[in-house]
């Protein structure tokens, strides 16, 4: 058997089978609930009611959704050049220590929020620009760069909890002392448990796209990735797109730290990140690297995991239901996605 | 020469109404063909004609629509890959499939003998590659590592791989695009001795002059079809080429260009893949760069092209010497690039053709700001395609999607709407139709008697010598002497290739 790729894909071919990746993972999910003893359909509308079934739970996947938008930003752009950053992990929590850093007293009201976010980002930028540097003088590969210092970062983290950045207060517990109320992000409305986290990352998205689609330095990240010796041969300024590339994702998935230390958590401990960085590669794949729909399949995996958290509680169904779900969604969606373009032929 | 008919009646191998479809095109159509015993059919046809896919089929990687396959009066099944070979059907690629690190004897042998064995049978199977060398006249040393080799030589052991085989059906994929002239008349003399022992031989080519001196039957595939079927001596090349292409072909000879002064001037320039070498081109003239594939042609494109920069030498542009070498300078300096690999230096195939007219040109004129002018940059994309009579569905359609002909038409457009004054062409009609080669040589003319110093590099000694005024020779790196137009014979040419020459000159 072989793969051919199709020319003009026709409006059956495009749209049956993301639908069919859709339906297994439905399937898996059920099977699974099955396996662990619940009602399959049960399990199932109970994730999407514990996602959007009450202002609540919408609230709740809008704010878990906010750092994922970040990191899957951070993924995409990268991604997109060809530049592989598996290290948003480590640049969030780089932008979640200045956060804290610069929001425990060292600036005064007007000046703290938009200068630790903008310092934020640069502590994400400059984590990712030692790999890419070493990637473009030496042939590094970032792969591994970056996904070991996902570790140091997380080791790092634990060393400031338990050492300078360890809350006198906090009786014991591994956690920063709390952002100064003018260091936090408001909240959009008061009363609701949604910060303005949210809407940067929104804006974010919209930024990331007018860029790649309008702006020169866009038009050579694609191209870089597209095809890295045309891009060089047409005389586009190869590693100077790259590192730009590697300071404008590490910068967003700092943003992730940043916004939940500001705006969600308030402080930081060494469990802020269940795997954001992680999960947005996830993000951005499902996304086809469209920042756009990067929104929209954060808010997806955002719901799931809020989702199987509240079903968890009810129906006493482990939460790595959620994790599993995730996993096929995405290898059946790259699946069908694949088979959007290609038709395998028997021989 | 006699038709063969008369010289082997039976019939080794025959192709039966083969049609295959991909799609709305029919890449074959009713395509029938026989081949006698120890005679050679040529199989011609330009790119896109259903050479491949014919052959494709035979060999059971596609599964024909409709239509058999006999071979030795046994039908082949279809779509079987192993079919073919059992049959006793072999095949030279023009890209080899040899082991590097492996002798002669090893390549020969590997896939056909178990790889352990007793000394004694090694020893069996290299007297017997000797034989089969020393009685089809494939000079050889059977004890020879194959990355010692020359192209030619590892030719003649795909070669005696599939003598060794036994081979009764041999078939060669354009077998001389490799070849020095003088390697090709030592392939001739082996395929007539083959032939004179009983093998077959199909032999794909466009090259006419070639078909016309080993074939006896010519098979012209067009458009899928068998556009004509005639023994060579019945035929001459102007009517095979009127088959090919469908219609009568221009010949007309191309008037010389008027020399200018010197635009860019390589003064002793070393890089990877070059030794010291010095060369002129002057505005107003093409000068063509002949020798065999892979002795520093892409080298010498890089070089002029900025994508690497001199080791030691100067390269200087309308007496400037150049201090920093790069893509981007050489476009400055008005270097127009048209690069060999159109998909994977040229263009990119992911991107739509608007995008990929600008590459070169996006900073400099079509953004301001930072931010792209897509609509001046869709305006520019739809002059090219009208201009070059790019057949696509427009602007916004992806690169990948054309053909050969028209991704060279687009990148062409690219190029020359920059008006450069000195162009670097590679291979610039290589896999091109005949209609695409006239236009892509009517615009290299052009361009030239607009002013612009052209540097032609081709593997083809016929459009080399055709369209240049001065022609050099590049073997190993080193170039020969310019020799002006109509100044030297191909045979002479054919030396200097192999390298001969280079030890006097300098």
């Amino acid at each position: 058997m072989r793969l051919e790729p199709v020319l003009h894909p026709g409006p059956m071919r495009r749209m049956v089978p993301p639908a069919l990746a859709l339906l297994a993972t439905v399937l898996v999910a059920a099977l699974l609930a099955a396996l662990a003893g619940a009602n399959p359909f049960a399990v199932l509308g109970q994730i999407i009611v514990g996602a959007t079934g009450s202002r609540l739970a919408i609230l709740e996947t809008l704010n878990r959704a906010t750092p994922l938008i970040f990191t899957g930003l951070a993924v995409a752009v990268a991604f997109r050049a060809k530049l592989w950053n598996i290290g948003a992990e480590a640049q969030l929590y780089a932008g979640a220590i200045v956060a804290v850093l610069l929001g425990t007293g060292a600036l005064a009201a007007p000046l703290v929020l938009p200068v630790s976010a903008l310092a934020a980002m640069l502590a994400g930028a400059l984590f990712l620009l030692g790999p890419v540097m070493l990637k473009v003088r030496l042939g590094v590969d970032e792969v591994v760069t970056t996904l070991l210092l996902n570790f140091i970062m997380v080791l790092f983290v634990s060393y400031l909890l338990e050492g300078p950045l360890k809350d006198p207060g906090g009786m014991g517990w591994p956690k920063s002392p709390a952002l100064l109320p003018e260091a936090r992000l408001p909240r959009i409305v008061e009363g609701l448990r949604l910060h303005w986290g949210f809407v940067i990352a929104l804006l974010a998205a919209f930024v990331i796209w007018v860029v790649q689609t309008r702006t020169t330095l866009g038009f050579e990240m694609r191209a870089v990735g597209a095809n890295l010796r045309a891009a060089r041969f047409a005389g586009m300024p190869v590693t100077a797109t790259l590192l730009k590339t590697a300071l404008i994702s590490g910068g967003l998935a700092a943003l992730a730290g940043w916004s939940e230390v500001a705006g969600l958590k308030g402080h930081l401990s060494s469990d802020l990140s269940p795997g954001f960085g992680y999960t947005g590669i996830i993000v951005a794949m499902l996304a086809l690297l469209h920042p756009l729909a990067i929104v929209l399949t954060a808010l997806f995996v955002a719901g799931v995991f809020v989702g199987s958290d509240a079903m968890s509680r009810a129906a006493n169904v482990p939460t790595y239901i959620a994790d599993m779900l995730l996993a096929t969604a995405l290898l059946t969606m790259v699946l069908a996605i694949l088979l959007t373009r290609f038709r395998v032929v028997r021989d | 020469m006699t038709p063969s008919p008369d010289k082997a009646g039976e019939v080794v191998l025959r192709l039966d109404g083969i049609t295959k479809r991909f799609g709305n095109l029919v890449a074959n159509d009713a395509i029938s063909l026989d081949l006698h015993k120890g005679e050679i059919v040529a199989l011609l046809g330009e790119n896109g004609a259903g050479k491949t896919t014919l052959m494709n089929i035979l060999f059971g990687h596609y599964m024909p629509d409709s239509g058999a396959i006999t071979a030795f009066g046994s039908r082949l099944p279809a779509g079987n890959p192993r079919a073919a070979l059992a049959a006793g059907i072999g095949m030279v690629h023009q890209h080899f499939a040899l082991a590097d690190q492996l002798s002669v004897a090893e390549n020969v042998m590997l896939g056909t003998e178990p790889l352990f064995r007793l000394r004694q049978h090694r020893a069996q199977a290299r007297s017997r590659i000797a034989g089969l060398a020393q009685g089809f006249g494939l000079s050889i040393n059977p004890d020879a590592r194959v990355a010692d080799l020359s192209v030619g030589e590892r030719q003649r052991v795909e070669i005696l791989k599939a003598l060794y085989r036994d081979v009764r059906i041999l078939i060669l994929d354009e077998p001389t695009a490799v070849l020095t002239p003088q390697e090709s008349d030592a392939l001739f003399a082996t395929l007539r001795r083959a032939t004179a022992q009983g093998l077959s031989v199909i032999f794909i080519s466009h090259k006419l002059h070639e078909v016309m001196a080993i074939a006896d039957r010519c098979v012209v595939l067009r458009h899928g079809r068998v556009a004509g079927m005639t023994a060579t001596a019945d035929t001459d090349r102007a009517s095979l080429a009127t088959l090919m292409v469908g219609a009568a072909l221009p010949n007309a000879s191309i008037a010389p260009g008027q020399g200018g002064p010197v635009r860019l001037r390589l003064t002793n320039v070393a890089a990877p893949g070059l030794r010291g070498l010095t060369l002129g081109l002057h505005g107003g003239t093409i000068t063509g760069l002949a020798g065999v594939s892979g002795n520093g042609q892409a080298a010498l494109a890089d070089l002029i092209g900025g994508v690497t920069a001199p080791i030691t030498g100067e390269i200087a542009v309308d007496g400037v010497p150049q201090v920093q070498w790069t893509p981007r300078q050489a476009l400055a300096a008005g270097v127009g690039r048209i690069p060999e690999d159109r998909l994977r230096t040229g263009g990119i195939g992911d991107f739509n053709l608007a995008e990929n007219a600008v590459l070169e040109t996006y900073r400099t004129r079509f953004s301001r700001h930072g931010l792209m002018d897509w609509p001046a940059i869709r305006a520019h994309a739809t002059e090219i395609i009208a201009t070059c009579d790019v057949r696509c569905d427009g602007p916004g359609q992806s690169m990948r999607l054309l053909s050969g002909g028209n991704m060279q038409k687009l990148i062409l457009g690219r190029v020359l709407g920059a008006a450069p004054r000195i162009i670097i062409a590679s291979q610039p009609v290589r896999g091109l139709d005949v209609g695409a080669i006239a236009y892509v040589h009517a615009q290299l003319i052009a361009a030239r008697d607009a002013g612009a110093a052209i540097l032609l590099i081709s593997e083809d000694l016929d459009e080399v010598q055709r369209l240049s005024d001065t022609i050099h020779v590049i073997s190993a790196g080193r170039l020969s002497p310019g020799f002006a137009r109509g100044s030297i014979s191909q045979t002479d040419l054919g030396l200097w290739m192999a390298g001969q020459g280079f030890d006097h000159a300098a």
